[in-house]
This record gives structure tokens, sequence and C-alpha cells, in this order.
């Protein structure tokens, strides 16, 4: 991005413009673009295709009215929620309470900033890439203790509470998780990791060795935690808490907490992908030599594609999984994720002694046994449809 | 709790959080209100405020006959209508000495054991979302969905059915309805063990259940637990089988039991448990009865102006949340004199409260879906 | 006075609101949100002197967890009946901002420290610079410091685990 601005620059572009300004407008641009074309509809998509994958995983059908089989759904919500009442509860601190969601919203967009869509599709290729989504999506945490606190409810209390406790813990085992790829990359540039990587699946670091692994799943885990997703949303666990900290708050701002939900799935996914599943790589076709744009679209696909599937698995757990207790949440992270994060971070930086040979065997091992597992997977898929029989749903005959 | 032990410990000054749980919470499953003293998320007390639902079904009792009284019957408990139009009607009979005849009480058993799956469909499923597990709630609904679309072809009503009534039941089983009913039952029993596969067999759910809320033997006998609440603490004491009514002593069947082989004996699985496999028993039960459904009538000669004798009694049966009693006292009027319902529900509000003691917030959602209640039948 | 030197006055200013904010405030929890604000500031700031890893390592550390635990103690202390503030603590305060204003006088008048507020050596705080250091000059402190962590960490589960 500083290097386009750079090059536009040196050609003349802004001439008699101070060149902090020209980088201020840039990104104010680029943040605009970004959030208005991508973001937004990304988030409102997802919503979407939330709840129509769920509701074909539950026979239901799901909103299917507003649009080609509803897809313009989270529009009319959009707008819907944008004409409600902004309800502020008099015994709320009315600061707070109007300010909090628009942290929570602020921590997950950052984000957006180093997210490597494609070689050179990038916000800004900050040398601390990853770190810093690390940092910023911490911030998420301060918004919703701060909702919970200000609304002045003791049920929004309860989940800011549960929240802070949980986000805390579970970015230990991300973070370690984080720091296995890190040492495996030598930088923290997502960029870069992406490019110690390779387009074919045995040269992921998901595939490098037996800890990467395991380390991805964990990571996966942690992250779901983080961002409180089912089996890990006790924060708003609408069965116990009534919505936990979002209880008081209704209109663009209960949209706003929602949107940041949607958006960090994909978040979610995107940093899944850049760390574990070879980010943007292509293979290198004949036909991308002589067209930038062919390879940058190819590279977006690529990435968007990767980082989605991982969105469809929080859905599809969403769906699935019921949702464990507060303390069986803080067990399973000091007393298994932790731990076992340590472990792998400590074998990682074992096998980075192995040599190369042998590096490239294990490599090729495990990508075998990823491949035997997406099999056995599949298989244990197809039985539970097979079992299923959705041609013996009972038709209504009335 | 031991507030007092905690203040001198950390010279912290700690204080008891009070929640109130409903009347509109979505766990409460109906208009239910609990207040809770909490210390963080441990909850040290739990008292239950019950009575948002009362709608003096018993005293409305006295005011109608004895005919037109059993519609209000439905309204006692939703989720099982035909219970109790059916302990009401046994009442009348009694007090009466009005024959039933064949057909009808096969009908009343088939109507019944399709609503007790009904029942325990919706408290299985609520417990599942209960504990976050949506999917497993929608596909309960679905298949209770069939069967209330049973019900209406059997009784013309969905939930509130007056069916039941003095004498045998409003409408004879039709043939078709009865292959209707088989087939249904072919592609229930499947749903079931998909079912337990989906939520019964997660991990995650085994974990929530397992060890909470524990009731031992003695404690179900003394707070007078009945119904799956009581057989999960291990006993196994079934009206339809200790105290047999209508044709229930011909048909076979079996009284699950909790065994606690997953967590502790009584716990909230075990509870659960006994409602998967009292569906399981209610098939076979349903299939027996589609079997054995003699010809003839289905409801025998009963006066307009029913008249039963003077006198009292008190008859019960086995309702999907536990032993339901009429009390019916008769002045040998078109009218009762006194009518008084027993429920399984109310019972059970009483024993949360010594429950809920030390375990967390979350577990008293666990606790209330367990002991599925269910807030009409506790007010009438 | 170029637009990177208007950006550093805006946040300095900025930064001087919320410091202010934290001092004054009579709300706890909004004292703490001015610190959370504040401490993000400085990190603004160290992102524009070219340390993004310093800066980003405040906002993890700091805003992130630190002034989350804050925030989570007092709100379950929840301290409603604050007590009034007495003078004596005024002018201990007082005596204590004026000492570590004190200690800024050398940095103010060392002839050396560079003039120009955003004038910084390339790679200062990028992960390299920083890891070298840690781990070169300042082993010993690094080690001690955590340590100290480690002590305080096993202090505290000791005693939360403090049976009944």
């Amino acid at each position: 991005m500083q290097a386009y601005l750079d090059q536009l620059i040196q050609g003349g572009a802004f001439a008699g413009m101070p060149r902090e300004v020209v980088y201020a407008i840039g990104m104010l641009l680029a943040a605009f673009i970004v959030l208005s074309a991508f973001v937004a509809p990304l988030a409102g998509v997802t919503s979407w295709l939330e709840r129509r994958v769920w509701a074909r995983m539950q026979s239901r059908v799901g909103p299917n009215r507003v649009g080609p089989q509803g897809i313009l759904q989270w529009l009319a919500d959009g707008i819907k929620n944008l004409l409600k009442e902004d309800i502020i509860p008099t015994a709320a601190d009315k600061k707070l309470f109007s300010l909090a969601p628009y942290i929570v919203f602020m921590g997950f967009l950052c984000a957006f900033v180093v997210i490597p869509f494609g070689g050179h599709l990038i916000v800004a290729d900050l040398n601390i890439g990853i770190l810093y989504i690390l940092a910023v999506t911490s911030l998420v945490v301060v918004g919703i203790l701060m909702a919970g606190w200000a609304s002045n409810n003791k049920w929004s209390l309860l989940g800011g509470m549960r929240s802070a406790a949980q986000i805390i813990s579970y970015e230990i085992p991300a973070g370690v998780s984080v720091l296995m790829i890190v040492f495996l990359a030598g930088t923290l540039s997502m960029q870069g990791i992406i490019k110690g990587q390779g387009w074919a699946p045995w040269d992921w670091y998901l595939f490098h060795n037996p800890f990467t692994f395991a380390g991805f799943f964990l990571y996966f885990t942690a992250a779901l935690a983080e961002g409180n997703r089912t089996p890990f949303d006790i924060p708003e666990a609408e069965s116990e808490l009534v919505a936990g900290y979002v209880t008081e708050y209704s209109g663009m701002r209960f949209l706003f907490f929602f949107f940041a939900e949607w958006g960090n799935l994909y978040v979610i996914g995107a940093v899944a992908t850049t760390l574990f599943l070879g980010g943007w790589q292509v293979p290198p076709l004949a036909i991308f030599e002589n067209s930038p744009m062919l390879l940058a679209v190819a590279q977006f696909v690529t990435f968007f594609l990767k980082a989605y599937l991982w969105v469809f698995v929080a859905m599809w757990i969403r769906a699935t999984l019921p949702r464990v207790r507060v303390d069986q949440l803080m067990s399973l992270c000091w007393k298994y994720m932790v731990p076992l994060s340590f472990i792998c971070l400590l074998g990682t930086v074992a096998f980075m002694f192995v040599p190369a040979d042998g590096q490239r065997i294990t490599s090729a091992a495990m990508f075998g046994l990823g491949v035997a597992i997406t099999i056995i997977f599949f298989l244990r898929v197809g039985f539970q449809i097979r079992q299923a029989k959705p041609e013996l749903y009972f038709k209504p005959h009335i | 709790m031991n507030e007092t032990a905690q203040d001198q410990d950390t010279g912290f000054h700690t204080e008891d959080m009070t929640i109130s749980v409903g009347p509109q919470h979505p766990s409460t499953h109906g208009v239910l209100r609990f207040v809770v003293k909490t210390d963080g998320e441990v909850i040290s007390e739990a008292i239950p405020d019950v009575g948002y639902l009362h709608r003096s079904i018993e005293k409305i009792g006295e005011k109608v006959t004895w005919h037109g009284y059993v519609p209000y019957t439905d309204r006692a408990d939703y989720l099982a209508a035909m219970f109790a139009n059916q302990v009401f009607c046994m009442a009348a009979e009694k007090l009466a000495g009005t024959p039933v005849t064949r057909r009808g009480e096969f009908c009343r058993v088939i109507a019944c054991e399709l609503n007790r799956l009904a029942s325990h469909l919706i408290s299985v499923g609520t417990f599942g979302q209960d504990i976050g597990a949506m999917t497993p709630f929608v596909h309960a609904l679905r298949e209770r969905e069939t069967i209330n679309n049973l019900m209406e072809e059997i009784c013309g009503a969905r939930l509130t059915y007056n069916y039941i009534r003095i004498g045998g039941v409003g409408y004879d089983i039709l043939p078709e309805t009865c292959t209707r009913i088989s087939e249904f039952l072919d592609h229930f029993e499947p749903i079931v063990d998909e079912f337990n596969r989906l939520l019964t067999g997660n991990k995650i759910f085994i974990e929530r259940l397992a060890g909470i809320a524990v009731v031992s033997k003695e404690d179900a006998l003394q707070y007078n637990l009945v119904g799956p609440n009581l057989r999960g603490a291990g006993i196994k004491w079934d009206i339809r089988r200790d105290i047999p009514y209508s044709v229930y002593p011909e048909l076979e069947f079996e009284i699950p039991v909790g065994t606690g082989h997953i967590g502790a004996l009584g716990d909230s699985f075990d509870r659960y448990w006994v409602r998967i496999r009292e569906l399981q028993e209610s098939c076979k039960i349903v299939r027996q009865c589609l079997k054995m459904l003699p010809k003839g009538p289905a409801i025998s000669k009963v006066a307009r102006k029913f008249k039963p004798a003077a006198g009292e009694c008190y008859v019960r049966v086995e309702a999907p949340r536990g032993d339901m009693g009429f009390y019916v006292i008769s002045d040998g009027s078109e009218y009762p004199y006194r009518v008084r319902i027993r429920t399984g529900s109310y019972t059970a509000m009483s024993i949360i409260d010594k429950l809920s003691k030390g375990i967390m917030l979350a577990d008293l959602i666990v606790l209330i879906g367990s002991l599925d209640v269910d807030a009409p039948e506790i007010d009438r | 006075m170029n637009g990177a030197q208007v950006g550093f006055f805006i946040l300095a200013g900025l930064l001087i609101v919320s410091s202010l904010w934290v001092v004054f405030q009579r709300n706890v929890v909004h004292s703490a949100m001015a610190l959370v604000a504040a401490l993000f500031l400085v990190a603004i700031l160290f992102l524009t002197l070219n340390a993004p890893m310093v800066g980003v390592l405040q906002i993890l550390v700091y805003a992130g967890a630190i002034m989350v635990l804050f925030l989570f103690v007092i709100m379950f202390l929840n301290p409603i009946g604050l007590e009034q503030r007495r003078r004596l603590w005024w002018g201990f305060g007082a005596l204590a901002g004026l000492l570590l204003a004190g200690a800024l006088v050398p940095v103010l008048t060392n002839g050396d420290a560079p003039r120009d507020p955003v004038v910084a050596t390339e790679l200062f705080g990028g992960p390299e610079e920083l890891a070298r250091s840690l781990f070169t000059d300042f082993v010993l402190p690094f080690e001690i410091a955590s340590i100290l962590l480690l002590v305080a960490i096993v202090g505290a589960v000791v005693l939360a685990k403090r049976e009944p």
C-alpha cells in the first residue's frame, strides 16, 4: 500500500501535497474500501449463510425471501436495525454503553489491515503482522467488558466477566500456536509467513511436522473460543444469560456486536489460512505469467475459499455441539490446551534441527496422514448422512 | 455460603448477587421465576417462585358439568393434555360406574402414548437447547409436528385434544390413521437412534449432565418426585405397572430406570436417559395396541345429563411428568363438588432449592430442564 | 511544522487529556477506560516512531490484558461507595507527580537527545532490534523479570488453591 502510494507520488500524482497527508488520505480511502466493499458484505453474507446452513442442518428452510435464495437478507436486517429506536436504559452508564459496540467493532476491523488477500492485495504488510492481529483482537474484550458493565444488568455483567476470562485465557494457546509458525517462518509478517510455504499442500506448515498439525487444531479451537463461538459461546449463552453482554442493546448497536462476531469468523479463517494453509499460494501455471491481473484474482479466490472453508466449519460446529460450562471451559484451556500447545511448540523447535531431507519426508508422511484423516472423516459423514435417511422424513399429509 | 469466612480470609467485602431468573427467561420453560442468590457463578440459593400461570382450573371444575369440564383439563398440562383428559374421565367413570368400551380403552392408550412421545420430545429437545445444542431441538420438534398431524387426524386438535370422554373416546381411530401411525413409528424409531448419535453421545453433553444435581433415592421419595424423575433416581415405580389401569396389564413394556452408568445414580443424565428410553417403550406400546385394537364401539352409552353417585375418589395415571392424580368429590349433582389436581411438576419444583446449592448458574438450567418442569402444570 | 509533527501534537494532546481524565475521574471504571485509551495512544505514538513492535506489545500486554484484569477486579468488587478523597492523598499524589516530573528534567535538558519528536533510528523497536537488546545487553534483567513473574503466578495459584 505504502509502496504503491510512493510510486504514485514519484509519478507526480499528488504534486504539492505533503507526503503524510497523502498517506493519511490513502489509508482512510483504503480503510473505507475494505470496510464498505469487503467487510460489511462479508459479515452480512456470512450471517445469511450461517442462517441458511444452520437451517439446512436442522431441516428448516431459513431466510429465503429477500433476493434470490434470501441472499439480501442481511441488507434488510441492517436497514431494519438502523431504523429501530436506539434504546439506552436509564440506569446504564450512557457514555460507556454507547461507546462499547464501536470498540468491539474497531477491534475486529483493525485486523483486516494485515490480512493478505493476495500477493499484493494487503493494506499494510507490517513486519509484525501476526502479533498485530493478536493485539487488536485482544481489544475486543475491553469493549465486551465495557458493554457488560455499562448495561447495569446482572446478566450483562456475568456475560462480560465470562467473556473477559475466556478471551484472556484462550489467547495463550492461540498465541503459542501462532508462535510455532513464527519459529518456522522466521518472520512475523503475514506475507513472509505465506511466502515460507508453497502452493502444494505438502509445503504447507500444517503438514510440516506432527506438532504443527496438532497446533492447527489448537489454534482453531482457541480462536473459536476467542470469537465467542459455540461450543464456547458462554458469554452470550442465550439459554443461561438471556443474551449475556448484549442483553440491553438494541438496534444498530446490537448489530455492531454481531457484525463483529460474523466478521471475526472470517478473520479466524484468514489467520488459519495464512499460518497453516499456504495463504494465497497458487500453482505456478503458464497463464499467470503474463497477466498479473489473473494471478491476483486467482490468489484472492484461493485465499478466500480457504478462509471461508473454516467459516463454514465454524457454522457446522455451531449447529452440532452443545455449550460447555464456564469452569469446564477454563479447565479445558489451562489443563489441556496450554500444556499441549507448549508441547507442540517445543516439538516444533526440536523438529527444526531435523535435516531438510528428513523434513521433506515428514511433510509427505503428514500429508498422507492428513488425506487419510480427511477420507475417514468424509466416510463418517457419509455414514451419518445415510443413517439420517432424508427420504424417510415423514411427509405431512394434511 | 461461607461468606463471612471468605471475608475474613481475604479482607475483601464480598456479597452475594441476587438474580431474578425469569419470569421471562429463555430457559424456565414457561412463566416461572427463581430468585437466585449467587456468589459469582456459584448458586447459594434458588427459591422457586410459582403462580404466574394460575388459571384456577380446579375452581372452574365446580362450575361446569362433568362433560363440560373435560376440555378444561386439557389446559392443566398443555404438553400432555391427553393424560389429564384420561384421568378426569377415569375419575368420573369410577364414581358413576360407567363402563369403558374395550376399543375405547385401546384408543385411549394409543392417543396417550403418542402424546407421551410428543411431550418427551419437547422435553429432551428443549433440554438440548438449554445446553446450547440447537439442532436436536429442531429435530425433536420436527418429529413432534408429525405427531401433532396424527393427533389432528385422530381427534381434530393438535394440542388441546378433548379426545377422551367419559365412557370412551370422542372419535374412533380410523384404519387408515392406524396405518399412518405405524408408518410413523417405523420412521421414528431410527430417529431416536439418530438423536442419540447427535446429542446423547456427545462428550460435551455428557460432561454437562453427568453427576449434576444428583437426587438420591431417599430424597426422591421424601420430596415426592414422580415419573421419570423418580425412575431416574433408580426407583422402579410406574403407575402403569404398579397401580394398573386401562389395558396396560395386557401390554408388554419395560420400565426404564436410571442406572448411573455415566455419572452418579440419579443425576441429570439418568433422568434424561429415562426419557429417551421411554420414547422407545412408548413406540412399543403403540405398536402392540395397533395390533390388538379390537372391533366395537369407541364409546359406551353415557347419559347427557351425567350425574354420578355422591362420593369421592382419587385416580392417578402415569403422565409424562409423572403421577398425575385427580381427586374428585361428587355430591350427586350435574357438577363436580370439588376437583383437585395433583401434578408431577409441582413436587419437582420443591427439590430445586435443595439441589441447587453449590452448583453453577449454568447447571441450574440443566437442573430445571432435567426435572422437566412445565409451568402450567405447576400452577394449574 | 510538517504533517508528522501535527500528528504528534494531536496524539500527545489527546494522551495528556486522557491521562488527566484517569486522575480526575471519580468513577473508577471511567478512569480505567481512560487509562486504556491513554495506553492505546501511547502505542500509536510508538507506531509513529517506527517502533511497531513496541507499540503492538503495548496494546497486547497493557491495553488488552492488564487493563482487562484491572477492569475485572473493579467490576467484581464493584466499589460503588467510594470514600471521599482526603487532602493528605492529594498531597502525596502531587508529591509523587513532582518527583516523576523531576526525573524527566535530565532528559529534557540533555543536549544529545533528539529535539525533533518524530525522528528516530530506523528499525528502532523492530522485532530484531528488540530481541537483540533483550537477549544480549539486558538478558539478566529480562530473566529476573521472568522469574519474578513466575513467582507471582505460583503465588497466585497457591493463594487461589487454598482449601476453604
